[in-house]
């Protein structure tokens, strides 16, 4: 009993941190919030069978301890056989009638949690890529269509179809507060849907091994209100801020001279290389690096300076800029809202 | 109680045990290692050498706890981080759970308890353990040089193909898998036809003991998965060596193809590692309830249909790839049909414990450890048969805890106590009491608090195969737990080779049966002799020793001059003809050695493979060139009907 009880409070205790922007517990939309009570179901029918299975094998080797040196071996005992073969068919049963009870419940719920019931979703492109996400909201006119990377908006309350890719290797998209997982496999398109009901900041991780920075292939999922993601929308469909301020336009110009333009693109610029993430918008964003880093001046610097000491293995090379050079181009980058 | 007692009194038979020793004695000398074929030899050098990889990886995981320790920690850094997680991984599953418990176990077990002098085709059982044995240090030494694999034990594509991967790290562990799967088929097939054909006079198909079904279904499992991850991984090979295009979607390859034949074996071989521990419970139940296993036609039939329905499960490995949904809720049911066997067997143990007498020795805490350990693994393995909830599991630390739970539970736990159990077999000493229980305990305990606490961290979102994670998670506590734990689960194992090591000179004499358990391997000498038995057991009970007649009859007539054997028949053990077993050769190890040439050979110029292929002719001939005292004695033997 008291062990049990200890279990009981190292369930609670580890269960506690499960309300979190990262947790498959803490749902925030209808799928998620029925694969958690499916979760559910399924652990305290687990509980049940374990306790018993337990307490049976606890008791069957209590019951029958004998002294150490008795050895002879139990030749014939045709009246307890009996009662185990209809004690070993009933729990036979019992565990046909359980598992029939889980298939039935996975498949319907399975079926609630794929099958999209609206005709008008938001549609979104994912492409998986080592180690950043890019997302698209593409238009039928193809310069309204949105390209941005590792900060994914949704709308709340709306279905949102996701179509996804993968430029390389094989990654997996997972937002565990909203929706299971699903792998972006090269060669194949697939889509899903989702939905977010509550407005907030979730995180989203790559869940399939994709090499050197698999660790910190991270995104934000920003599920905000549909007027607030309409003028987020509309925001980025715009080309990049023009500035007059000299200091903005000296990083401009670090900017277009340096091999930053060899990967990355922003629009209004000549840079239009499609190798990394879409830079245009970047200042909007909370995080950089895959969702590693706070977007701000300091971590900017570093990271431009030298990726590979926050993520070593990443891509993107060195870039050892003289002091004014980065701290125009840093200006620059923070001035792209 | 009558027991067999087949090692007659020493004055009588001195002259008997001499003929026989003189037969059977295996080589001495330097050279004289390369060239044993003995089944007892080979089982115990496949056990040694499966349990210091065994080791290695153990340290190689307690090495990636430290790094997990706590958030951003800079201690290994993910390239190495990704050859550590590979290189354990793979070594637990190729260099250590197949190879001790199946080859291991089986070759030094399988002989003695069908009641033969030897296994059949001992010299390709000699060539598996060395084709094993030149895999490990091929892989090994891959890692020790830098180049260790680091893509995963499943090496998916397109990471692990020429474009993502450049250098040999793939190439290793491509090979490794070749190496490896030579080995278990080879072993397959030697306990396959041992079961099938060397079997005790009297001992038909349904008086087999239930480690005998295991081993033999295990057998075909091997024969039919093993081919499917040598196909894998020799095509991933062909495309990082020689430019094919099997999983390069680019030029129309198929990345799923690769998961589906990776899976294809996978699964199968969970249960080719989860068996043997199941046919040691089922022997070590049977010993220490003091009583036959109930139902065992019900364990049988189980056995065999795990044997089958191992093979209809491999697709829920990948329920997150988007395949349609039909198709995902067929193998969700066969993913819950596989469950009842298993409740199956557990529900019989249980029974027989019920209704035996318990004596709760060292092997039986391991036994109880697995129940719990084995319990909560499967139970886990409910949520993940699940499509939706495996969605949300898939690829975190829960799925980390279940296979642990499951393999630790259903291979490891019932390793320990099988070691405990035969060990004093195999060396003849007892092993100490009190340390077995430090073990045990600093086991189990280690062990649950290392994997019980990553089912948080999975349902909290930390993904597996990352190096680290940020301090944000708030994942530190639960990590720092866990890598406690494993320290614990060390400090368990050590206490195992202590115990070892100090039981070998100071344990007590076990004699030929400790736990006076039913077996006939427990009727020999413990260690066994060179021949096994002086004189061929005959078996008319499932339990060989506890059903012996009191003046149970053995076999006469077979030769003690030559290697000679009694082959039996397959269905009723009846005995059929007598043949001679092949004797001491180097010829096995040198074609192992010449077959190893051609596999690390192809890692590195695929026109090499031309040359290599050269001496692994030589070695083969040579290994099977006739010899004519034997060809003429065999004749002598043959019986020609009109």
């Amino acid at each position: 009993m008291k062990a049990l009880r200890t279990l009981a409070w190292i369930i609670v205790f580890g269960l506690l941190g499960c309300q979190s922007n990262h947790s498959s517990l803490s749902a925030a939309g209808p799928q998620s919030k029925n694969i958690e009570w499916l979760y559910w179901l399924i652990f305290w029918i687990c509980l049940a069978v374990f306790v018993l299975v337990m307490v049976f094998f606890a008791h069957g080797t209590a019951r029958t301890k004998v002294d150490e040196q008795e050895m002879a071996p139990v030749m014939e005992n045709p009246e307890g056989d009996r009662r185990a073969r209809v004690a070993v068919s009933v729990a036979v049963t019992v565990t046909v009638i359980t598992l029939f009870v889980v298939l039935a419940f996975s498949i319907v719920t399975g079926n609630t949690v794929e099958g999209l019931s609206s005709k008008n979703p938001v549609t979104i492109q994912i492409i998986g890529h080592q180690w950043w996400w890019e997302a698209r909201y593409p238009n039928p006119q193809a310069d309204l269509t949105v390209v941005t990377a590792n900060e994914i908006h949704v709308p709340v309350g709306l279905p949102v179809v996701v179509l996804t890719s993968s430029a390389d290797v094989i990654h997996s998209f997972w937002v565990p507060n909203i929706q299971g997982k699903r792998d972006l496999l090269p060669g194949y398109q697939s889509a899903f849907w989702f939905q977010a009901d509550k407005p907030g900041i979730y995180h989203g991780q790559c869940a399939e091994f994709c090499g050197e920075q698999h660790a910190h292939m991270g995104f934000e999922m920003v599920a905000e209100p549909v007027d607030k993601f309409q003028n987020w929308l509309s925001q980025q469909r715009k080309p990049s801020a023009q500035s007059t301020d000299p200091s903005v336009l000296r990083g401009r110009e670090v900017f277009l001279t340096h091999s930053c333009v060899l990967c990355h693109t922003v629009r209004g610029t000549d840079a239009g290389s499609k190798v990394g993430p879409d830079l245009t918008h970047l200042a909007s964003r909370r995080m950089i690096a895959g969702a590693t880093l706070s977007n701000e001046s300091g971590s900017l610097a570093g990271w431009i300076t030298d990726p590979q000491r926050v993520k070593p293995g990443v891509l993107m090379p060195a870039n050892p800029l003289p002091p004014d050079d980065l701290d125009a181009l840093v200006t620059y980058l923070r001035s792209l809202q | 109680m009558a027991v067999v007692q087949t090692n007659p009194p020493v004055s009588a038979t001195d002259s008997l045990h001499q003929r026989l020793d003189s037969t059977w004695r295996e080589p001495s000398g330097f050279g004289g290692w390369f060239k044993r074929v003995h089944h007892t030899t080979i089982g115990i050098r496949f056990i040694v050498t499966a349990f210091i990889f065994f080791l290695l990886g153990g340290i190689l995981a307690v090495l990636m706890r430290l790094q997990l320790a706590r958030p951003e920690n800079k201690f290994l850094g993910p390239d190495r981080y990704n050859q550590f997680f590979t290189v354990h991984g793979s070594t637990m599953i190729f260099l250590f759970a197949v190879p001790l418990m199946f080859q291991g176990f089986g070759i030094y077990l399988v002989p003695l308890i069908v009641g033969a002098r030897n296994i059949a085709f001992p010299r390709l059982a000699a060539f598996s353990y060395y084709i094993y044995l030149f895999g490990c240090l091929f892989f090994w030494a891959g890692l020790l040089l830098n180049t260790g694999a680091d893509r995963g034990w499943f090496a998916y594509v397109t990471l692990s193909g020429p474009d993502y991967s450049p250098g040999k790290r793939v190439d290793f562990w491509a090979q490794m898998i070749t190496f490896t799967e030579l080995s278990a088929l080879a072993t397959a097939i030697c306990l396959a036809a041992t079961i099938l054909r060397h079997r005790a006079p009297g001992m038909s198909l349904n008086r087999m003991p239930m480690i005998l079904w295991e081993k033999l279904v295990l057998s075909f499992m091997v024969i039919f998965a093993m081919p499917a991850v040598m196909l894998s991984s020799s095509m991933l090979l062909l495309d990082r060596t020689v430019g094919t295009q099997f999983f390069n979607p680019a030029e129309g390859g198929d990345v799923l193809l690769y998961q589906h034949l990776f899976w294809f074996f996978g699964h199968p071989d969970v249960y080719i590692i989860f068996l043997p521990g199941t046919a040691f419970v089922t022997t070590i139940v049977t010993a220490f309830a003091r009583r036959h296993i109930f139902g065992y036609l019900a364990l049988v039939v189980s056995t065999i249909s795990i044997g089958f329905l191992g093979f209809g499960v491999w697709v829920h490995h990948m329920f997150a790839t988007g395949l349609p949904q039909m198709g995902e809720s067929f193998f969700t049911a066969a993913t819950l049909m596989i469950v009842i066997p298993t409740a199956v067997q557990f529900f019989c143990w249980i029974a027989t414990l019920w209704h035996g007498r318990v004596q709760f020795k060292l092997p039986m805490w391991w036994i109880a450890g697995f129940f719990f350990v084995f319990m909560i693994g499967g139970l886990s393995g409910l949520m993940l048969a699940s499509v939706p909830v495996d969605t949300q599991v898939h690829d975190t630390f829960f799925v980390v805890a279940h296979f642990h739970y499951v393999l630790i539970g259903g291979a490891v736990f019932p390793m320990f106590g099988a070691l405990y159990f035969w060990v004093p077999k195999m060396t003849g000493r007892m092993l100490n009491d009190a340390l077995g229980k430090w073990n045990f305990w600093l086991f189990f305990i280690g062990f649950n608090m290392t994997f019980f606490t990553m089912h948080f961290l999975g349902l909290r979102g930390m993904t597996r195969r990352v190096y680290t994670y940020v301090p944000e998670m708030n994942w530190g506590w639960l990590n720092l737990l866990a890598t406690c734990g494993a320290l614990l689960m060390g400090v368990g194992v050590l206490v195992f080779i202590l115990n070892f090591f100090w039981s070998r000179k100071y344990g007590a004499i076990a004699g030929p049966d400790p736990w006076r358990a039913g077996s006939l391997e427990w009727a020999t000498s413990s260690p066994p002799q060179s021949y096994n038995f002086a004189e061929l057991p005959t078996v008319n009970g499932r339990e060989a020793l506890w059903d012996a007649a009191p003046n149970q009859p053995v076999v006469a007539g077979i030769r003690e001059d030559i290697r000679e054997t009694l082959v039996t028949d397959s269905l009723d053990g009846d005995p059929d003809h007598r043949m001679e077993s092949p004797g001491p050769s180097a010829w096995p190890f040198w074609a192992a050695v010449a077959t190893s040439g051609l596999f690390i050979g192809s890692v590195f110029s695929a026109r090499s493979v031309l040359y290599t292929a050269v001496p692994v002719a030589i070695t083969l001939i040579g290994w099977y060139w006739p010899r004519w005292g034997v060809s003429q004695r065999r004749k002598a033997t043959e019986v020609w009907s009109e």
